[in-house]
């Protein structure tokens, strides 16, 4: 089966700092993978590296189809969905504004509307919201808002950065539940960034392990989970 | 009694084009965090081609129809062209290419229409239903247009698609990017739209104040004063200060201080209004997280 | 710069300054007129310079200030019968004032609206020239004329007498030395310094405990000043004063002549006045119906190729040469180009 996404060789750099120095890996299709490392190892950097939102060198594929030197834009056309850090909230926006924008590239209105209807129904606090300027909503409340949104796009392969971040464990729990089902019902595909590895060990097929801009790990999860030595040597447990 | 009713009515008139002009510029601005100095020489160009149209023997609302939307094209092109290059510039730069544009296009007016003042008609007959004891049938007529332009700008960006990505695109353009939205384009949409609403303004207040290439340079400051006074980031706002600089623009001109030094209270009313109220009268405080 | 290189520069200095004594006797009366208008721009868009290049407050109304300044040294001279030169420190101060007061709410501003807000001062400002209530003083639409001074003695170089047009450019010079040696010492130390982290950090400045509103308010005021003796100056070369000399075009031409120059450099303002003096001239020539176009089209044209204008076209030249003696152990702050935007 060929691959969804491959990098080989991949570099990034911020103006003249680069921070990623040859970076290989691969993402099945169905399959989450989970890319983990310490702060400042460049996971955050690979995922905007993948949408071009960095500069970057090396050979970057979707598909078969060449990343590198596309606009943003046109990678969301692709097929990829990206839920950033900051979760990219449109905060003057309504939470239905924002689900509406997650549907930007769809033309098929009904299909749109259900989706909106299945995302409500997952979050029912996003529905007694619904009218609500997205920035009031609580923390756990905009991530569910920023994956539904992302989700609305139908998207092959889901791009998700922390999305724990800041979130009470009951919310992470849901929120990872959630994803398991996304990804087992509708085949989605996901890179998932994390620095919370428990939860992410949990929910992943395949694991690759960032230090400092370079792959120092890649392999199932079941085998990293089982590995005592490697744990507690890039994830501290 | 009747005479203050008239200055009042007729500010509101005038001020329903300074809120035009105010709203242009606070739509550019939030996209792009530029002001469009050129704003108000584009809509005067825009007011000399509808001009030569109608001298050519067009009927008043076809020259107006294809005069707005000649400015909309007009003036996405102008950013797709020559704003677009230089928007990562440090602002000095941006400045002076919008000076620059200021200045070809009011030297343009001047060159291909020569600076003698013209007459400009109104499309609203002065003996019509329209004409009331406070305000002539003009003045209800523009101020019936620009409502409506009103109106369905915000029709459009409420309901439409492409407005809801337009507003997505100024708040949030690395969000609006990861939604599939193309921001440049949208940011050049936003100048079409400025440039269609000035257009309107321009032909609307022409028939009062005559047509010449400068007919708007002061009528930016007054833009500008509203924009202010609504509070810089506030659409609604920039409408509402619209009102109130037109009113008492005319009120100030008859009772105060004669209509000599019409720019200079401008000019205090802007120096006020960021003293005394710096986020404007409907503007929402900003805190910057250092 | 090394002492060596400093001596060079002070070498240089001196030539071009017996060069431009010598100047005026080698050439025409009406030449000696422009070149006199090319220092009394340069000294005006100096003053801009320490406000917008050093100091990042972008003014698009400093034509007021000239005017004022022109205005002040005219009335002065026409209704109150004092000297030429004595008029020079009044506009000055007159101007620093209302520049410090026009500071404040300028603090609330910044990069576009603050243009904006100065675009409407400027716009103001000669419209307020000609209100009926003070037109005793100013003369309304006619504005003032005046005598040219007189030089204070007489003799000959080259052959040609030293006549009012010649005295003037002589005094003139002599007036902008002082005025730049004044600059040059106050943005090479602490204050520049102050000035510029203004500019590019503003809130660590605060931070670093330079009080930013007295800062930039004074700052504005110099600048005003500066401003202000050149149109003092400029009145007193052209002998008249009117409203409509002092328009907006006056206030843009200023700024294209900072950004011409290039910004935080001295020697730039040079440049910049040698632009704004001959080019609308070669505009004219080149489309008598649409000069400002061509001015228009070439200040976008400036943007595009050489947005650091003539003095960074000079330093990248010279880096290319003697990369060497270029690179210097001690950048100059002033000068390093700004990413982000007010």
């Amino acid at each position: 089966m060929p691959s969804l996404l491959e990098a080989r060789a991949l570099t990034a750099s911020y103006g003249a700092t680069q921070v990623l120095h040859g970076v290989d890996f691969a993402i099945e299709p169905g399959r989450i993978t989970a890319l983990l490392g310490a702060n400042g190892a460049g996971k955050t950097t690979t995922l905007r590296a993948i949408c071009q939102m960095v500069r970057t060198g090396g050979a970057l594929s979707f598909a078969g189809r060449p990343l590198t030197g596309l606009a943003t834009e046109d990678i969301v056309r692709l097929g990829i969905a990206h839920v950033p850090e900051t979760r990219g909230t449109f905060t003057a926006l309504s939470v239905e504004e924002n689900l509406r924008l997650g549907a930007y590239l769809r033309r098929d209105k009904a299909g749109v509307a259900q989706d909106i209807e299945r995302a409500f129904t997952r979050f029912p606090r996003l529905r007694e919201r619904r009218a609500q300027q997205a920035g009031t909503l609580s923390g756990g409340e905009q991530q569910m808002l920023a994956i539904s949104r992302a989700l609305m796009l139908r998207p092959k392969l889901l791009l998700l950065d922390e999305p724990s971040f800041g979130l009470a464990p009951l919310i992470v729990r849901e929120i990872f539940e959630f994803m398991r089902r996304v990804n087992v019902d509708e085949g989605v595909s996901m890179l998932l960034v994390e620095q919370n590895a428990t939860h992410a060990l949990e929910l992943a097929d395949t694991v690759v392990l960032l230090e400092t801009g370079r792959v120092v790990v890649a392999g199932r999860a079941d085998d990293i989970r089982g590995d005592k030595a490697l744990r507690r040597a890039y994830l501290g447990y | 009694m009747d005479a203050l009713m008239h200055q009042v009515f007729s500010g509101l008139a005038s001020g329903c084009i300074y809120g035009s002009i105010a709203l242009a510029l606070v739509m550019i601005y939030q996209a792009t965090h530029h002001i469009n100095f050129a704003q108000g020489e584009l809509a005067t160009f825009s007011t000399f081609i509808a001009w030569a149209l109608l001298q050519r023997g067009w009927p008043y609302w076809a020259a107006f129809i294809v005069t707005v939307a000649g400015s909309f094209v007009g003036g996405l092109a102008i950013q797709r062209l020559i704003v677009r290059p230089v928007e990562r510039a440090p602002v000095l730069t941006n400045v002076i290419v919008f000076i620059g544009l200021l200045v070809i296009f009011n030297s343009l007016s001047g060159w291909l229409f020569d600076y003698t003042i013209k007459a400009f008609p109104s499309p609203f007959a002065q003996d019509s239903a329209l004409a009331t004891r406070f305000f002539s049938a003009h003045e209800v007529g523009s101020v019936l247009v620009m409502l409506c332009v009103l109106l369905v700008l915000w029709a459009f960006f409420r309901f439409t698609p492409i407005g809801l990505a337009m507003r997505a695109a100024a708040q949030n353009p690395e969000s609006a990017r990861l939604v599939g939205i193309r921001v440049s384009w949208m940011l050049a949409m936003g100048w079409g739209l400025a440039s269609a609403i000035g257009a309107v303004a321009g032909m609307m207040i022409a028939p009062a104040v005559f047509l010449d290439p400068n007919m708007m340079t002061g009528i930016l400051i007054y833009g500008f004063a509203a924009a202010l006074l609504g509070g810089i980031d506030n659409p609604a706002g920039a409408v509402a200060g619209g009102f109130i600089v037109g009113v008492l623009e005319n009120l100030l001109g008859a009772y105060v201080i004669g209509t000599e030094l019409k720019l200079t209270a401008a000019l205090l009313l802007i120096v006020a209004t960021l003293t005394l109220w710096p986020n404007g009268l409907f503007g929402r405080n900003v805190v910057t997280r250092v | 710069m090394t002492a060596r290189q400093r001596r060079i520069a002070w070498l240089l200095g001196a030539l071009l300054l017996a060069a431009a004594v010598v100047l005026p006797f080698m050439v025409k009366n009406y030449r000696v007129f422009q070149f006199n208008l090319v220092l009394v721009y340069a000294i005006a868009i100096l003053g801009l310079n320490i406000l917008t290049g050093f100091n990042g407050q972008i003014s698009l109304g400093h034509g007021a200030f000239f005017a004022i300044g022109g205005y002040a040294a005219a009335v002065m001279m026409d209704r109150f019968g004092v000297p030429y030169w004595a008029t020079l420190p009044v506009a000055g101060v007159l101007c620093f004032g209302l520049g410090f007061l026009m500071g404040f709410p300028a603090l609330r501003l910044g990069g576009h609206y603050l243009a904006l807000a100065t675009y409407a001062l400027a716009l103001a400002v000669p419209q307020l020239l000609k209100w009926k209530l003070i037109e005793p003083w100013t003369g309304g639409v006619q504005g003032i004329v005046l005598s040219k001074p007189e030089p204070p003695f007489t003799f000959r170089l080259l052959g040609q007498p030293l006549n009012a047009d010649r005295w003037l450019f002589l005094f003139t010079c002599a007036v902008a030395v002082l005025m730049f040696v004044l600059a040059h010492n106050l943005l090479r130390g602490r204050i520049g310094r102050a000035l510029v982290a203004i500019r590019d950090h503003p809130i660590a400045a605060t931070a670093m405990g330079i009080n930013l509103p007295i800062v930039k308010s004074t700052t504005f005021g110099v600048s005003a000043a500066y401003t202000g003796v050149a149109g003092a100056l400029g009145a007193i070369s052209v002998a008249f004063v009117a409203p409509d000399s002092f328009s907006v075009l006056l206030s843009i031409s200023l700024l294209v002549g900072l950004v011409v120059g290039g910004l935080a450099s001295i020697p730039g303002a040079i440049f910049g006045a040698l632009f704004v003096q001959f080019v609308p001239n070669v505009a004219n020539d080149l489309s008598k119906s649409a000069p400002w176009a061509i001015y228009g089209v070439l200040l976008i044209g400036l943007m595009y190729l050489m947005p650091t204008g003539a003095m960074g076209l000079l330093r990248m030249t010279w880096a290319r040469w003697r990369p060497a003696a270029a690179l210097d152990p001690k950048p100059d702050p002033a000068l390093t180009t700004r990413r982000h935007s007010t």
